[in-house]
């Protein structure tokens, strides 16, 4: 009788998650939020963001509203079906910039380049950043480039930087849901992550499915526009999905939230996806559509305004806000049962059968 | 895609809902055997709908979850060493082993795989004829034609840095193990749709008959699930015990005899272990003497390690279906999706995590009401 342990004597621990980063650490889900938790905002110590973490800080600068974003890409593969990393820098960081209810005014451009990467790709990467910057209307107004050594990097990442000015009359925060609230959702959701799965892992739905990446700080403007301090919430559910946003903007509002299974929009082709992988749609990340908390007396006009524009032509009505339960998403299913809709936990794992 | 509404639809359930009310006069126990099944049922909150007496127990049928701790250790070690890449559906790579799990391994640099199919580990291993490819064959009858089509290839590429690990089991002596079983208290089945779909039913007919048990073959979605609950609630009623197909749409008497004669060739029955069960006769496959070459326990001589389950973790239980997760004193605390510490709580299948994710009985949710 011999017991055999792998990884020798060096591994105290019943696993070595603590230890060392997993891929897991990135899905935007449960260990990314306990890494910042644990390790990064611990560090930075007196020089962490104060209050709830968002994806845009909010900055005042004598008398502006500023806000400030940045986000890495690292899309494997870099070019799939209704976008490339190039377009995604682009639209992510606008969006996480309009998310607090700004307006974008310009960009910075980052690339860190693979020694032996080919520049005719390397062209239509940054010609991409180019034509999704201009139909934005946000110039890239700075930016670098680096260069590592063969296997240092997968090809290209891409980090970008946005500033925005906030919009007037403007009053989102993640922290500013009140029950009573009325959650919208922007369009379908699930079709960047099933996409990119799709290519990555060869499973031939790409034909059929295309990413959602684009970018909504048009829709947000004509959001706020409508119903200005009455929306109270905005957020793009990217890694992690609508259930992890959700979730997290119910424990920073201190509220829960109720969602009806019959009211969400899943594509028949993710839905189709998710059921081969095993994955739930609720989980799998989006770059084109937004979450809404608004007040009811304004949820009717602001969600007219989004149908009114095409990137928010099927916004919906998938929820509401309730005092019980906070920080808890529950969801009434189709057989008018009730779950608890959970974060994602680490990387979502497709299945055996 | 019309499948996905067609079998779905809230107010044909309200139907099949109504039905089974009006049929349940006493109440009874049903084991849906297959992992798939549990997922919908505790998704969609069927159990919950149920009447009062009409429990839904969660078999055996969790492919993940079955597999013994000494098969996921014994993987650990193939897939440490460094002439390996080892390739395995992705719901294997969280189970926990003895000290760490795949994924763990694969953050140490250990070249581990997600693969779709068996044949991309096939090709994988045309492609790479320096290393060692290694499939992580796991599952009940629906996988084992699929992997054995891959063996089969491989010897017929002649690939000699091909090998599996192999840890098939069949679901028929799973469920008459769970009849046998003195604490037992299902009395009637809904067979696993996709095996039968491979296997037919012919099977089941013996077992039936013998236990005087209704079985009921059905499959996954919503009003499958609701359906096949109807049939066998009809069975028990009126004292019948036969075996019904529910899924007509998937499953025939006689299966799929092209995958059953892929099973036949590259497998032999032999007894299996099953995680936190123990070890069943006649209960799973191995390769056949022919192809034992391609065998990953020898290739890499790990043929004589054991494992000790974690002592918590009372698996073995819940997949017989003599208790429920919640039963557990280290659900929800120290088993969780995170850390769990046994592979029922892996698996999106898996009856602990099912239950886990629609957030039952986990005390930080108290405030939810009018869920368990």
């Amino acid at each position: 009788m011999t017991t055999l342990d792998p990884v020798a004597a060096t591994c105290p621990a019943p696993l070595a998650e603590a230890e060392r980063v997993l891929l897991g650490h990135g899905s935007g889900g449960q260990l990314s939020a306990d890494l910042l938790r644990d390790v990064i905002i611990p560090a930075l110590g007196p020089a962490a963001p104060a209050g709830a973490l968002q994806d845009a800080a909010l900055v005042e600068v004598g008398g502006l509203e500023l806000v400030l974003s940045t986000d890495s890409f690292v899309v494997s593969p870099a070019f799939f079906p209704g976008g490339d990393i190039g377009s995604l820098a682009v639209h992510g960081t606008i969006n996480d910039v309009a998310m607090r209810g700004a307006e974008p005014l310009g960009l910075s451009l980052a690339l860190v380049v693979e020694e032996g990467y080919e520049l005719a790709d390397l062209r239509r990467v940054t010609g991409s950043v180019g034509r999704a910057a201009a139909a934005a209307g946000v110039p890239v107004v700075t930016g670098d480039t680096k260069v590592v050594g063969r296997g240092a990097a997968d090809g290209i990442f891409i980090t970008t930087t946005g500033l925005g000015r906030r919009l007037p009359g403007a009053a989102v925060g993640a922290e500013c849901g009140r029950p009573g609230d009325i959650v919208l959702l922007s369009g379908p959701i699930g079709l960047h992550g099933t996409t990119i799965m799709s290519v990555r892992e060869g499973l031939g739905f790409d034909s059929d499915i295309a990413s959602d990446s684009q970018p909504l700080h048009r829709l947000v403007r004509a959001m706020i526009a409508a119903g200005g301090a009455d929306v109270h919430v905005l957020r793009d559910p990217t890694r992690g999905g609508v259930a992890s946003a959700l979730t997290e903007l119910a424990a920073a509002s201190g509220v829960g939230v109720e969602l009806a299974e019959t009211a969400l929009p899943v594509p028949p082709t993710v839905a189709a996806a998710c059921d081969i992988l095993g994955l739930d749609a609720l989980h799998v990340a989006n770059e084109g559509c937004l979450v809404a908390f608004v007040t009811p007396a304004a949820a009717g006009a602001v969600l007219a305004a989004m149908r009114a524009l095409p990137e928010g032509s099927a916004a919906v009505r998938v929820g509401h806000v309730v005092a019980e339960h906070p920080g808890r998403v529950v969801m009434r299913t189709a057989l008018g049962a009730r779950r608890i809709v959970d974060m994602l936990i680490g990387e979502q794992l497709p299945r055996i059968c | 895609m019309k499948y996905l509404d067609e079998y779905r639809d809230p107010a044909v359930a309200r139907l099949l809902l109504t039905e089974i009310h009006a049929t349940a006069t006493r109440p009874w126990t049903i084991m849906e055997v297959c992992g798939g099944q549990t997922h919908t049922i505790v998704r969609q909150g069927i159990d919950e709908l149920l009447p009062a007496g009409l429990r839904m127990i969660h078999g055996p049928g969790c492919p993940v979850c079955v597999t013994p701790l000494e098969l996921v250790d014994k993987a650990l070690a193939i897939a440490a060493r460094p002439e390996v890449t080892f390739t395995s559906y992705g719901d294997m790579l969280r189970v926990p082993g003895s000290a760490t799990d795949l994924l763990a391994l694969k953050a140490r640099g250990a070249d581990v795989r997600v693969v779709y199919s068996p044949m991309e580990a096939v090709k994988l291993a045309a492609e790479l004829p320096d290393r060692q490819v290694v499939f992580f064959g796991v599952g009940f009858e629906t996988t084992a034609p699929a992997n054995a089509t891959a063996v089969l290839q491989a010897h017929a590429l002649r690939l000699t840095n091909f090998s599996m690990l192999v840890s098939h089991v069949l679901v028929p002596p799973a469920m008459t193990a769970v009849l046998d079983a003195p604490a037992n208290q299902v009395q009637a089945f809904l067979a696993a749709g996709h095996v039968c779909a491979v296997m037919g039913w012919t099977e089941y007919e013996p077992i039936a008959a013998s236990y005087r048990v209704p079985i009921v073959v059905t499959g996954f979605e919503p009003l499958d699930l609701l359906e096949g609950i109807l049939m066998a609630v009809r069975q028990l009623e009126t004292g019948r015990a036969e075996v019904e197909n529910q899924y007509v749409r998937a499953v025939n008497r006689t299966g799929n005899t092209h995958a059953q004669d892929a099973i036949r060739r590259a497998f032999r029955v032999t007894d299996r272990t099953w995680r936190g069960i123990g070890t069943i006769p006649t209960s799973g496959l191995r390769l056949a003497p022919e192809l034992a070459g391609y065998d990953a326990e020898t290739r890499f001589g790990v043929a004589a390690l054991t494992a000790a389950e974690h002592p918590d973790c009372i698996a073995g239980q819940i997949l017989q279906g003599t208790r429920i997760p919640t039963d557990c004193a280290a659900y929800g605390s120290s088993c969780t999706p995170r850390r769990p510490l046994g592979a029922p709580m892996v698996s999106t299948e898996g009856t602990c995590a099912a239950f886990f994710n629609a957030g039952r009985g986990r005390t930080e949710l108290s405030t939810v009401e009018g869920i368990r």
